[in-house]
């Protein structure tokens, strides 16, 4: 398989699983609104899809300077070599994805990893550990400086933060679900005891649910921005290299939490379910697999 | 009726938005090539630093970089078109052979001011190779667009024309082969 129609591939199920994801949060907030408060108007679904939106705005607004001050980045110095080499790869990227040169940060963490953020490609940034340019050589930095600038070109920022509020949004309706159901206040469904039983199992898998449908996008975001580095680069073999290096380094990054984890090209908490493969491990990963992500490099072709 | 103005509103619409597609493809080919042109001159202007930095340790390859010095100064010369793109391309087979003398010498590796012109140079060469890429793939969907029907019936009357790709010239399409800097003894 070429890197066009990886692309494709992983765009049409991004699309499936975001549609899947609106779909959850339809139907949780109507058996919320319907069942449990039982409003004529879709007040709670309302509610919760306006308050999830204005925090996701924010942090997408925002986010990145967030995530660059909890990391503690630091401007490139030009009087560094490794850090100028590092500006002119990150030039060459830019040129290939015709986007503009985004702001650069190094942090000053020896664990090798790399991560992009910012709303849209006019304000992106693009920040490398200093572990990464001390383990990587050219040819690797460029395939993980094309993997980042991949994510700013696909609009990944965005992406995850629709996910976020999707995800928000259910975790408030579901919350006050229990609340009214614990308090015995519900008024809609009090007559049918079979929709109402309905109602809490769908109350109680939700909040997984919409994790395993984030974690899924997430994922799926890396394939994509794996491939579309190949299209940058056309060279498949520096990514794999560097991700190959980056699994053999035993480093955690201290400085990462949760919140920030899926912004990095690979998972900087290295919990061991994201070095194991096997389905049932990779649901609960952000990023998928590193052996699955050099195996798919590998065998892309670039014509 | 309603029919008709519906037909000719949507026919409209398509022939606007079929003419805009165009014009906007047209401006990033013409965009992409002055890209082109930036690294052109930028690699112009590097060269001849690079050759005094590199003359002293290299005395006895006088032919390599009298050859680059000739190469650099009929790529400055050359007129647009087929004349500077072939110019280009033996201009950068000069340059490949000029640092792969370079190896030889290890006090240039030593040398700062060398390593760092370099890396300007490994860049320039690599973003030349990209902005020819991306050239390569605007120009190929103008193109495409020309001949697709039914944009191809305006793009004739609008007088759009292809656009023309890069070869794929003998070595000198090898984008990301380069790297002539720090790190290339690991």
């Amino acid at each position: 398989m070429n890197f066009t129609e990886q692309q494709r591939r992983n765009r049409r199920r991004t699309q499936l699983l975001l549609g899947a994801f609106v779909t959850l949060f339809g139907v949780v907030g109507y058996a919320v609104d319907v069942t449990v408060i039982g409003a004529r108007l879709p007040l709670a679904t309302m509610t919760a899809a306006l308050l999830a939106a204005a925090i996701a705005g924010l942090s997408w607004r925002n986010g990145a300077d967030w995530v660059l001050i909890s990391l503690l980045a630091e401007p490139l110095r030009d009087s560094d070599p490794e850090h100028r080499q590092l500006a002119n790869i990150v030039d060459e990227m830019a040129i290939a994805a015709a986007l503009p040169r985004p702001r650069l940060y190094i942090i000053p963490d020896p664990s090798p990893n790399a991560l992009a953020a910012g709303p849209t490609p006019a304000r992106a940034v693009l920040a490398v550990t200093a572990g990464a340019l001390a383990l990587l050589d050219r040819e690797e930095t460029q395939g993980v400086v094309a993997h980042e600038m991949a994510h700013i070109g696909n609009r990944d920022t965005a992406v995850m933060t629709l996910v976020s509020a999707l995800f928000g949004g259910i975790l408030m309706l579901t919350d006050w679900a229990r609340r009214t159901l614990a308090f015995g206040r519900q008024r809609g469904a009090g007559a049918n005891p079979l929709l109402l039983t309905f109602v809490v199992v769908l109350m109680l898998c939700s909040p997984g649910l919409s994790r395993l449908l984030a974690m899924a996008v997430s994922r799926r975001r890396e394939y994509q921005a794996d491939a579309t580095a190949v299209a940058l680069t056309r060279n498949p073999e520096g990514l794999a290299r560097a991700l190959e290096k980056i699994a053999a380094s035993e480093f955690p990054l201290r400085a990462a939490t949760r919140g920030t984890a899926h912004l990095f090209i690979v998972s900087p908490l290295r919990r061991r379910v994201d070095d194991r493969d096997g389905a049932w491990a990779s649901l609960f990963a952000t990023h998928p697999p590193l052996a699955q992500r050099i195996a798919l490099l590998r065998g892309m072709r670039t014509d | 009726m309603w029919v008709v103005v519906a037909v000719v509103a949507g026919l409209l619409g398509w022939l606007v938005f079929a003419y805009n597609r165009l014009v906007t493809l047209k401006n990033q080919v013409a965009n992409g090539w002055k890209q082109i042109d930036v690294q052109l001159k930028r690699r112009h202007d590097l060269i001849p630093n690079l050759v005094s930095a590199v003359r002293g340790a290299m005395e006895f390859e006088q032919q390599t970089l009298e050859r680059v010095i000739a190469a650099r100064s009929r790529a400055v010369a050359a007129p647009a078109g087929a004349e500077s793109v072939a110019a280009e391309a033996n201009l950068s087979r000069a340059l490949r052979q000029l640092f792969a003398v370079a190896e030889n010498y290890p006090q240039l590796r030593a040398n700062e001011s060398v390593l760092k012109l370099q890396e300007e140079l490994t860049t320039t060469e690599n973003q030349l190779g990209f902005a020819r890429q991306y050239y390569n793939d605007v120009a190929t969907q103008f193109n495409t667009q020309q001949d697709v029907f039914p944009a191809s019936l305006i793009a004739q009357r609008c007088g759009f024309q292809h656009a023309e790709l890069f070869a794929a010239a003998d070595d000198d399409r090898g984008v990301p082969a380069v790297d002539l800097s720090l790190h290339a003894g690991r």
